[in-house]
């Protein structure tokens, strides 16, 4: 008998040597930051042996809901959190910018490439149900030279709740009070018309099978799937392809707050492209494990200046300096 | 003697614990889901079941387009899937050679497995614009004069849905059924033909009048499935909130909107109001089977008898 208990603790003993000198840390929420952050998980920890990351992105509003309930050492969201969910955590929550990805609105208009040029008032009256007809006045105005078909406008929005529809929410509220009333933002709204497509691929399944489609997607899925998608008119009057650049640019004349609550939807920039959001990290301000809060806090730091060379090859856009700074001084209010 | 009563004794009872765990699954469930809807219970009351505005945003919510989309796709799933399975199990079990009987069986099998992811992908890439560019336009044309078979033709929608559906529980009630048919007694068969029945007659009259009552357990467990199926129907109903009597239209689901909409609820609200569709989903089940088995109940009551 003693012997056997004899074992046990040796047993016991080697196991947590073995797990001693590395600690796992779990996350969960956000899709949209998903392949990002499984790249520099992959890469941080050809460095960084003494941190074991997990990531299960089941959502912005799980992500939400995990944090709150603690069962997660760090959540992901797409959409800030409300002032009401602040106050449902037990502690005090840091938003931390992390990425930022442009939306495409893209479009199946036989005929027609890439380029075409809509203005915020075009978008918001397809998606009210106000605009029909691909060749209605108020879009062949802009579009001079560009045959536009007599044919109706099959809209289509994201069927599962999602960061991308906050994203187009969030921008169409932002431009048209008309929908800010009638519908709002949110990963999933009341659409007024048109059909959902389950994920970016239900969207562009319906996109490219319905000629006369419009809808919208992240950049780099339109890209990868050879969608037309267009010019949109941000709030200088331009017409923006939305790009790496031109999503960087809109954090750049964004106005940023100091708990990083910001939008960068309908950016005052002159070269931003309007339809444009960014992933937070949440993290308590007083962490619970010294030894976790510090390996988040070091991640975070790695993430937001080396790691973000690496997502710029998946069509994420880099944090402007300037905010990166103000990323590194908000950590150092971290305690752990 | 009494050893043997003992051993009888504790086997029985372990038995009974069987069916008691299925007794507590059930309320367990029901309880969870209650418990965790009671604030949209208190916030909407009835007006969840008849109101058709589902904003989450506003945090308005009504499920009856979702009822109805249950019950419309469910409901024409099985107008297509039964006499097409009823049918097949027929020729299988009483007019094709063994051989063939037995290979087109274990293909049957093969599409019973077939995970509905599979077949939500095929519906959009197949079957949708197959309904888009051909079945729709010539529903359109020759019984456009119908409510069922007008306005905008996308493709996507209830019909769209509801085949795909009656391709997915197909299998089961050909399955099912073709065991029934096999299982009735060749005497009765035999009978009928030595009265001068035809073999028509007799399987009419005789095979299926005995059968029936497992022909419609077949039939509701099919109907079970189709209530229930929540990715392939999701693919391509089109998810638009709305109550249309046309079958091209777009629709929407309850579990549609519990696989598009669960993962994001961020308020108590919102996920209460899912829970509660939750629950409609579980009350919709119990009601269709209950009158699932009041039919086959009073389907055994009929002239069915005078054979046994």
């Amino acid at each position: 008998m003693k012997k056997i208990l004899a074992l046990v603790m040796a047993m016991a003993m080697v196991s947590s040597v073995a797990f001693a000198d590395s600690v796992l840390i779990n996350g969960a929420g956000s899709t949209f930051i998903y392949p990002a952050i499984t790249k520099w998980f992959d890469e941080y920890s050809k460095t960084n042996s003494d941190a074991i990351f997990n990531y299960q992105a089941i959502g912005s509003g799980g992500g939400i809901k995990q944090i709150t309930s603690k069962t997660v050492d760090f959540g992901a969201t797409d959409g800030p959190m409300t002032m009401d969910q602040m106050t449902q955590a037990p502690g005090r929550i840091y938003h931390i910018p992390m990425v930022m990805g442009a939306v495409a609105v893209a479009y199946n208009v036989p005929g027609v490439d890439k380029g075409l040029k809509l203005t915020p008032e075009v978008l918001a009256g397809i998606y009210l149900g106000k605009i029909t007809q691909w060749n209605d006045p108020l879009i062949t105005g802009q579009n001079a030279g560009v045959n536009l078909p007599a044919s109706s406008i099959v809209v289509v929005h994201r069927s599962d709740g999602s960061g991308t529809s906050f994203i187009f929410t969030d921008y169409l509220s932002s431009i048209s009070g008309e929908w800010k009333g009638r519908v709002g933002k949110g990963t999933s709204v009341n659409w007024p018309v048109g059909l959902g497509g389950k994920g970016n691929e239900g969207v562009a399944g319906l996109l490219k099978q319905s000629p006369g489609s419009i809808g919208y997607v992240e950049l780099a899925y339109a890209k990868e799937n050879n969608l037309s998608y267009a010019y949109m008119q941000n709030k200088s009057g331009n017409f923006i392809e939305p790009s790496i650049d031109s999503t960087s640019k809109a954090a750049e004349g964004a106005n940023i707050p100091a708990d990083f609550r910001f939008s960068i939807v309908n950016s005052p920039n002159p070269e931003a492209y309007p339809i444009a959001g960014t992933t937070w990290l949440l993290i308590y301000k007083q962490m619970d494990d010294h030894v976790k809060g510090k390996a988040i806090v070091d991640f975070i730091r790695w993430a937001v200046t080396d790691g973000q060379k690496l997502t710029a090859a998946l069509d994420y856009a880099p944090l402007p300096a300037s905010l990166v700074d103000l990323i590194q001084k908000k950590l150092d209010q971290v305690k752990y | 003697m009494s050893r043997q009563d003992t051993s009888d004794i504790v086997f029985r009872r372990i038995l009974a614990i069987f069916p008691v765990s299925i007794l507590i699954l059930v309320a367990g469930i029901f309880f969870q889901l209650v418990s965790a809807s009671i604030p949209s219970l208190k916030k909407f009351g009835l007006g969840f079941f008849y109101h058709s505005t589902w904003d989450p945003v506003a945090e308005n919510f009504g499920a009856l387009p979702f009822i109805f989309g249950t019950c419309v796709t469910s409901l024409v799933a099985l107008l297509i899937a039964v006499p097409i399975g009823v049918g097949a199990a027929i020729y299988l079990a009483q007019y094709a050679p063994p051989k063939v009987s037995k290979a087109i069986s274990i293909l049957v099998d093969l599409l019973a497995a077939i995970p509905s992811v599979i077949y939500g992908l095929w519906g959009i890439f197949v079957l949708v614009p197959y309904m888009r560019n051909t079945v729709q336009p010539f529903l359109g044309k020759y019984l456009g004069f119908l409510p069922f078979f007008q306005g905008p033709n996308y493709g996507v929608g209830f019909l769209a849905a509801s085949i795909i559906l009656a391709i997915i529980i197909v299998p089961f009630i050909i399955s099912v059924s073709r065991e029934v048919i096999l299982a009735v007694p060749s005497v009765y068969k035999e009978s009928a033909y030595a009265l001068g029945a035809t073999r028509w007659e007799a399987i009419w009259d005789i095979v299926l009048s005995y059968g029936r009552v497992g022909i419609l357990g077949a039939v509701i467990l099919a109907l079970g499935r189709a209530i229930g199926e929540t990715m392939a129907v999701t693919m391509i109903i089109g998810n638009n909130v709305v109550i249309s009597p046309s079958l091209f239209s777009p629709g929407y689901t309850l579990a549609s909107v519990l696989a598009n909409e669960f993962a994001e609820a961020d308020t108590g609200m919102y996920l209460s109001a899912l829970i509660e569709i939750g629950l409609v989903l579980f009350l919709v089940s119990i009601i269709v089977n209950i009158l699932a088995r009041f039919l086959i109940w009073s389907v055994t009551k009929g002239p069915g008898e005078l054979i046994k």
